[in-house]
């Protein structure tokens, strides 16, 4: 007998590119836990520091004038929806460590408004990661992350902080804000990574 | 323990002509926090899965849990679970789900609540939870955006709270197109007038909770900084 009967489901889209538990969309939800930060890129700065001292900072000019790239990529998010072909453009993560002097294996993005995450570095190298500033031709809105957010399409969407300012490369990992708050450590949705008991 | 919980429906309630709570009762439910929320797993006879988040909408008591669905337009999910689930009948559920937008009763200060339409289903659970410690909560007051007064959810809640007259619990109901007659606030969205309250101010403490749909969330919340309010005191939860 069935558990719950008369439910058929819902089919028609492509499954293989669905991580387990997750359903698409084709609107954008959005998920922050508090207000969204007012950023202006005219004082923006995005600075990257590691463990030995060295740092380089960048502002909103220099960094459009950085080598971008152009993005599309599937999207999954923890609260389970999915959506598919998102088109972004910004810098690879490849572009902004490259001259780093670092020997650490964890990256911890701080963002305006406190909100921090946690990363291994090996997440965020070799084409893997963004800092994005524009959503399908357009400058991302604020909701979404603008100016700058970080762009990790492999892990759950909450690792792709919002409002990201800087990175700082450590030594030692560190959980952020919902890794502390019951998420899981490294948000794998193949693996289905969501809490702290999967 | 990620375990699948299997709950079976108890009843279903109105609380608008569309929107239904659920009343379920859950093998082996921990329990949990007003806020939290947790993933309804539906399986097909073939075996094909559809998982949901739902707020709870009440706190919690011993097996029974509640959850409160508004069905969407074409939904997979939430028209199967408002309307065609049968009473007696199974899901499977995972939680409790959440640690930041949770209002922990032993937590002093006072909690402003504001809700745009069906976000008000986890700060129902929260005013449920207040309403529980009596004179020893803290003062509560609900800013509750609604399009008119069939969309009013928690009916028999908000009309305790009203007739209670308790200066420590208050709710306002905040009609953004129709209002029921004689209604003391103008028809319009939500304005900073609705949330500067005296006892809830920045300097009062006031912790807030701000849920509903995404447009609702960054004016609701947005006001609430330029009210002066840290934004690390604005908790937020976002609709679609």
């Amino acid at each position: 007998m069935s558990l719950s009967p008369g439910f058929s489901g819902r089919r028609g889209f492509d499954t293989s590119r669905l991580p387990p538990g997750q359903y698409p969309t084709y609107d954008f939800p959005v998920l922050s836990a508090g207000p969204t930060p007012e950023v202006d890129t005219a004082d923006w700065e995005f600075t990257v520091a590691s463990e030995t001292g060295w740092r380089a900072t960048w502002t909103w000019e220099q960094f459009l004038a950085l080598p971008q790239q152009d993005v599309t990529t599937d999207l999954h998010c923890v609260t389970r929806w999915s959506k598919f072909d998102t088109r972004w453009r910004g810098v690879s993560l490849d572009v902004l460590l490259a001259d780093a002097e670092t020997a650490a294996d964890f990256v911890i993005a701080h963002c305006h408004g406190g909100y921090t995450t946690n990363l291994p570095l090996e997440d965020v190298l070799d084409g893997r990661a963004w800092v994005v500033h524009a959503y399908d031709g357009f400058p991302l809105s604020p909701e979404h992350g603008g100016p700058a957010r970080l762009l990790v399409p492999h892990l759950y969407l909450w690792k792709s902080a919002k409002w990201v300012r800087g990175l700082t490369l450590s030594p030692v990992d560190e959980p952020g804000f919902w890794e502390a708050a019951g998420y899981h450590n490294h948000g794998d949705p193949w693996r289905e990574q969501r809490t702290w008991q999967d | 323990m990620s375990d699948w919980r299997r709950a079976e429906l108890r009843a279903r309630t109105p609380e608008s002509t569309t929107a239904r709570t659920l009343h379920l009762t859950v093998d082996g439910w921990p329990g949990h926090l007003p806020g939290q929320h947790v993933d309804v797993r539906l399986t097909a006879d073939d075996g094909y899965r559809a998982v949901r988040s739902y707020s709870l909408s009440a706190p919690a008591d011993g097996d029974r849990i509640e959850i409160s669905v508004q069905p969407a337009p074409f939904g997979e999910v939430s028209p199967y679970l408002a309307e065609d689930f049968p009473v007696g009948a199974g899901i499977e559920v995972k939680g409790p789900l959440g640690g930041w937008f949770v209002w922990k009763p032993e937590r002093p200060g006072p909690v402003l609540l504001v809700a745009g339409g069906s976000g008000i289903a986890p700060l129902a659970a929260m005013l449920r939870a207040r309403l529980d410690l009596g004179d020893a909560g803290p003062p509560f007051h609900l800013a509750y955006s609604l399009r008119d007064p069939g969309q009013r959810w928690f009916g028999a809640l908000l009309d305790g709270i009203a007739e209670a007259e308790d200066p420590a619990v208050t709710a306002a109901c905040l009609y953004t197109r129709t209002a029921p007659p004689g209604h003391p606030r103008p028809v319009g969205r939500i304005t900073a007038a609705d949330l500067d309250l005296p006892g809830f101010r920045p300097a009062d403490g006031a912790l807030a909770f701000v849920c509903g749909p995404t447009a609702f969330v960054e004016k609701a919340a947005n006001l609430l900084v330029h009210l002066g309010h840290r934004p690390d005191r604005v908790r937020t939860e976002r609709f679609g």
